[in-house]
C-alpha cells in the first residue's frame, strides 16, 4: 500500500475522532479555543508517533518471540505512561519553551485513546514499520485536522443563540455529529 | 441504606455517561446496535467492580507517587482477563467489539472511579459503587444502541420492528451516534434540572 493512501485515509475517510470514536474525550474537552485546541493537536502528533514506534519495536521483538502477546494491553499501556513521562522530563530540560506549548497536555494524553488504539491498530493491520509509523502520523494529523475544524466551529458557537436546553455538551455533540456528516463525504474517496 | 445510596447515584443522578460525559469513545463506538452496548457496558461493569475491589483493598500498600501507574496496571490486568474470556467464549461479540476491549484501560470512568472512590473508601463500598457506575453506564448504552438500532436498521436486538425500506441508515453510522448522544444528554439535564 503507498504511503500517500495511507496517509489519505486516515486523515480524511477514515478520520480517527470523527468516523474511528477514538480520542473524543480531548476532543469534546479541549476545543474551546482554536489555540489551545492546536496545542493539543501538536502534543497528540508528537506522542502518537513515537508511542506507535515504540509499541511496534516491542511488539516484534519482545511479545511476539517469547510468545507472550495476550499481554499486549498492559504492555503497551505501561510503555505509552513512562513515555509520556520521559517526554514531559525530556523536553523540560532540552526546550522550556516547547515545555510550556505543550506541557499541560501531557499528562491528559496517556488516558487518550487515541494514542493506545493507533497502537493496536498498526499491529491488527499488520503493517511494516514505515507503514505503521506513517499511519500514526496522518492519524495525528486527522485528529488535528478534526480538533481544530471543531474548535473553530466553537467559537463561532459561542456568539449564537442556542436553545437553552441544548446549551453546553449537547450542541457539542451535534455539531460533531454534523461535522461527522461533512466527513462521510469523503468515503468514497479512496 | 449508605450502600444503596453508593449503588443508586450511578444510575442517574451521577451518570457516567449522561451527567459526567466520562467514556464517550466506547459509548460511541459500539452502540450502532442495543446488543452490543449491553455487552460493552456488562464488559466494562465487570472491570469496574474488580478494579475498585482490588485498589481499595492494596490502596494502603500503594506509595503516593506511583500510584496512577499502579492503578493503571491493575485495570489492565482485569481488561485483559475480560478480553480473553471474550475471545474464548463470545468470538462474535469480541469481533463486532473490536478495538474497544483493549480501550476499557484507557476509558475515563474505570480511572476515575478508582481515583476518586476506591483509593478513599472501603471494599464493600468500592465493589458497589463499581456495580452501580458500571450498570449505569451499561444503561445508557444500551439505550443509545436501542435507539440508534431501532432508526437505523429498524429492529431491536435483531428482532426487526418495521420493514427496512422506512429505515435512516444514518443513525448507525457515526453522525447519528453524536447526535443520539447529544439529545440524551440534553434530555437528562433537563429531568435533573427538573427535580431540583
Amino acid at each position: 500500500m503507498s504511503y500517500l493512501v495511507i496517509f489519505i485515509s486516515a486523515v480524511l475517510v477514515n478520520n480517527i475522532v470523527l468516523t474511528q470514536f477514538l480520542g473524543i474525550c480531548p476532543f469534546l474537552g479541549v476545543s474551546r479555543r482554536i489555540s489551545t485546541a492546536a496545542g493539543m493537536a501538536g502534543a497528540v502528533a508528537f506522542v502518537l508517533t513515537l508511542a506507535t514506534l515504540v509499541t511496534y519495536l516491542v511488539q516484534k521483538w519482545v511479545l511476539d518471540p517469547f510468545g507472550i502477546s495476550y499481554l499486549q494491553t498492559i504492555a503497551f499501556i505501561l510503555i505509552i505512561a513512562a513515555l509520556v513521562q520521559l517526554i514531559e522530563i525530556i523536553l523540560k530540560k532540552v526546550s522550556p519553551s516547547l515545555y510550556q506549548a505543550l506541557g499541560i497536555y501531557l499528562p491528559l494524553i496517556t488516558t487518550n485513546c487515541a494514542i493506545l488504539g493507533v497502537a493496536i491498530l498498526t499491529i491488527q493491520k499488520e503493517f511494516n514499520l514505515l507503514e505503521g509509523v506513517v499511519f500514526a502520523f496522518s492519524n495525528a494529523m486527522g485528529f488535528g485536522l478534526a480538533l481544530v475544524l471543531f474548535a473553530g466551529i466553537r467559537e463561532h458557537l459561542e456568539l449564537m443563540e442556542v436553545p437553552a436546553g441544548l446549551k453546553g455538551t449537547p450542541i457539542a455533540l451535534v455539531t460533531a455529529g454534523i461535522l461527522a456528516m461533512a466527513f462521510m463525504g469523503f468515503s468514497g474517496l479512496i | 441504606m449508605n450502600q444503596i445510596k453508593n449503588f443508586t447515584k450511578g444510575l442517574l443522578r451521577e451518570n457516567p455517561i449522561l451527567v459526567l460525559v466520562l467514556g464517550t469513545c466506547p459509548t460511541l463506538g459500539v452502540t450502532s446496535s442495543a446488543a452490543n452496548g449491553l455487552g460493552m457496558g456488562l464488559a466494562t461493569t465487570f472491570v469496574l467492580a474488580m478494579s475498585n475491589l482490588v485498589i481499595s483493598l492494596v490502596k494502603d500498600q500503594i506509595p503516593d507517587k506511583v500510584r496512577i501507574p499502579s492503578f493503571i496496571v491493575i485495570i489492565a490486568a482485569f481488561v485483559t482477563v475480560v478480553e480473553l474470556v471474550m475471545q474464548a467464549y463470545t468470538p462474535g461479540l469480541f469481533k463486532s467489539l473490536g478495538i474497544f476491549i483493549p480501550l476499557i484501560v484507557v476509558n475515563c470512568i474505570v480511572l476515575g472511579r478508582a481515583e476518586a472512590f476506591a483509593s478513599k473508601n472501603g471494599p464493600l463500598s468500592s465493589i458497589v459503587d463499581g456495580l452501580g457506575m458500571g450498570l449505569g453506564f451499561t444503561g445508557a448504552l444500551v439505550v443509545l444502541g436501542s435507539i440508534r438500532e431501532l432508526l437505523g436498521s429498524g429492529t431491536l436486538f435483531n428482532i426487526r420492528l418495521y420493514p427496512e425500506n422506512y429505515t435512516t441508515l444514518l443513525f448507525v453510522l457515526a453522525p447519528g451516534a453524536f447526535i443520539v448522544l447529544g439529545y440524551m444528554i440534553a434530555m437528562v439535564q433537563k429531568i435533573n434540572k427538573a427535580k431540583k
